[in-house]
């Protein structure tokens, strides 16, 4: 008998907790998050996102509810509940969400809907879409400046576009300031389970370090930490993605490639509240500083000025379009 | 360190690193597979090993009080899971499914508890991590359960407990008593190989780091036949595998594009079908395994 009812519990407890979460009755904008496999605390993706919103609920007061999917098939149900509690803003952070989204905003004209990562083409959607060829290109050019033995690293999570995109900009970036710099690129692995496998990645970088390379970027999630233990332990350096990791593992984290995710849903939370939501494809690129490298009191050592002078001019050729990066989403079309 | 002899080192270490989890974990399974306990909770108490492992490592900053830790985290998950398939005669495929669902729900809920945070815990510091010494134990603790289980009473006792617990009942040994042990045990090696996930390989717990590596053990316990020494082969084998992976990933065999990386991934899956379908022969699981002991 206990046995069939904890059967029921496991099967059930993401409609529970999909249930049970959005129930609180503040006054202001309601708006809900809901979050990917990663939580809000992978240091990474998600954290920007949750930096957002929460950023939105002290500034502008709006209320707030997120919740975290630990399951790819959760998101439709999570999504459908907020929307049924009348929720005005639904914020879906992740490429994984698209499908979930294009089934459920259709069914609810009344409320606006935000995708992070993915273009979904509705008339109550705003997609938040990041140009990150253009900061993986910053970032590469930093490692190929910084690299002393000519061989630098890449890190991606899975083998998708969307990382094909990162390593693609950053592989440019190397070129522009080292025509002759050689690239290790590695991927963790072919299922969801790539996103949070820190000793795996942490052996990628370690074959990659042996291998010659003396700076190597990784996205890859919450995997990301594996590389900064193997930096730190070879005495070698790594460049952070999405968030601002640089604090990590101060010395040894080169920068950190910025996803302004954080600005992107805050925005949107400010549009929405002021009667301004627009449906329709936002780009965030260098020129809105929507991608950018990060630069602070961690890793300002790593960085002398004639590098960062390089870069800064790179970053205003890119934006003034003097200097083409290639994207992995236009060679595929 | 170059050519050849600097990539078969550095293959050689990989691989030990990279086994030493799966080694723990399928220890775990064998000593409660061989008294007649299905586990598949292995995922979970390697989830759970590897929480408290990185929990107490971090407050003490000894990675050994991490390690026993981690152990006893695994173990007290195991009493559980000893309480409902032993105690209460639960399916221990269902059973161990939902343990294994409850320990990735509460790893992050007791991590908002102690740190404010789901995703991971704090980042251990180097000399609270392990360099090297959990392969050596893990090697260590195969030796020593192998010797269990082939020259002492009380591995007897276990054998039996799986293949003729009527017998042993008869022969006056209780057989749930040696089922709760061994389920113990079984929690607190697998809980030694979480640890040596959080504070070995990593340097925190992060939410579902097992990725799958509790059924990987699985794996590579019915692939070593329910025996201590080929089980350990097949974890090397696994681990080799996916050393060889990450160094094949990118190189250019044949032609000049490299070989696609997802094909290059599915070589360490499609190694061990192609292993079990043809190499090992039949695999022989214990005669009582997964039926629950109901005293004549």
């Amino acid at each position: 008998m206990i046995l069939r009812r904890l059967g029921w519990i496991g099967a059930s407890c993401s409609l529970v907790f999909a249930l049970a979460a959005p129930s609180c009755f503040a006054a202001g904008l309601k708006v809900a998050l809901v979050l990917d496999k990663g939580g809000k605390d992978d240091k990474s993706f998600n954290s920007a996102a949750f930096r957002g919103v929460t950023q939105a609920k002290e500034e502008l007061g709006i209320s707030l509810k997120y919740v975290e999917a630990t399951d790819d098939n959760a998101f439709e149900s999570l999504l459908r509940a907020f929307a049924q509690k009348k929720f005005d803003l639904i914020i879906a952070v992740g490429v994984s969400q698209a499908d979930a989204v294009k089934k459920v905003a259709p069914k609810f004209p009344e409320q606006k809907f935000a995708i992070v990562d993915a273009e979904v083409d509705l008339p109550n959607v705003r997609s938040l879409i990041f140009e990150e060829h253009e900061g993986s290109f910053l970032v590469g050019a930093i490692a190929g400046l910084t690299s002393k033995t000519g061989t630098i690293g890449f890190i991606g999570g899975m083998d998708i576009p969307l990382i094909r995109r990162f390593e693609m900009g950053y592989v440019a970036g190397a070129k522009q300031v080292n025509p002759k710099i050689k690239l290790k690129s590695n991927f963790i692995g072919i299922t969801g389970d790539a996103w949070h496998n820190p000793a795996k990645a942490k052996e990628l970088a370690i074959a990659q370090y042996s291998g010659g390379a003396d700076v190597i970027f990784a996205a890859a999630g919450a995997s990301n930490g594996g590389l900064f233990d193997a930096a730190e332990e070879l005495k070698k350096l790594a460049i952070g993605v999405d968030s601002n990791q640089n604090w990590i593992k101060p010395g040894y984290i080169l920068t950190s490639m910025l996803k302004r995710v954080d600005t992107a849903v805050y925005d949107v939370c400010k549009d929405t509240q002021s009667g301004k939501f627009s449906s329709g494809i936002k780009r965030f690129g260098l020129a809105s500083t929507g991608v950018d490298y990060a630069v602070d009191e961690f890793n300002e050592k790593l960085l002398p000025p004639a590098v960062r002078e390089k870069v800064e001019k790179l970053k205003a050729d890119i934006i003034a379009g003097k200097i083409k990066v290639p994207d992995y989403y236009q060679k595929k079309k | 360190m170059d050519g050849y002899f600097g990539i078969a080192l550095a293959l050689i270490a990989s691989t030990l690193r990279v086994s030493t989890p799966l080694l723990f974990a399928s220890l775990g399974g064998l000593v409660s597979e061989r008294s007649g306990v299905v586990n598949i909770a292995l995922e979970g108490m390697m989830l759970v090993g590897a929480f408290g492992a990185a929990v107490v490592a971090l407050s003490s900053g000894s990675p050994w009080l991490g390690a026993a830790a981690g152990a006893a985290a695994g173990l007290v998950f195991a009493v559980f899971y000893a309480l409902i398939v032993i105690q209460l005669r639960a399916d221990q495929i269902v059973a161990g499914t939902a343990m294994n669902m409850l320990a990735a729900g509460a790893t992050p809920f007791l991590s908002k508890i102690l740190y404010d945070s789901t995703g991971s815990t704090p980042g251990l510091p180097i000399d609270a991590r392990f360099q090297f010494a959990p392969v050596v134990l893990a090697w260590a603790f195969v030796l020593l359960v192998w010797l269990w289980i082939a020259y002492t009473p009380s591995g007897m006792w276990l054998r039996f407990a799986g293949e003729k617990p009527e017998a042993l009942e008869a022969a006056g040994v209780r057989v749930n008593r040696v089922r709760w042990t061994s389920v113990m045990l079984s929690g607190a090696l697998a809980g030694i190989g979480g640890a040596s996930l959080s504070i070995f390989l990593a340097s925190s717990f992060s939410r579902n780091m097992t990725a799958g590596r509790g059924f990987m053990a699985l794996a590579a316990l019915i692939f070593g036949k329910w025996k201590p020494f080929p089980t350990a082969v097949a974890c090397l084998l696994f681990g080799f595998a996916d050393a060889l992976q990450i160094r094949l990933q990118g190189v250019i065999l044949w032609g000049t594009e490299p070989v696609p990386v997802q094909f290059i991934q599915i070589l360490p899956y499609l190694a061990t079908i192609l292993v079990l379908a043809g190499l090992v022969g039949r695999s022989r699981a214990p005669r009582a395994l997964g039926l629950p002991f109901r005293k004549p």
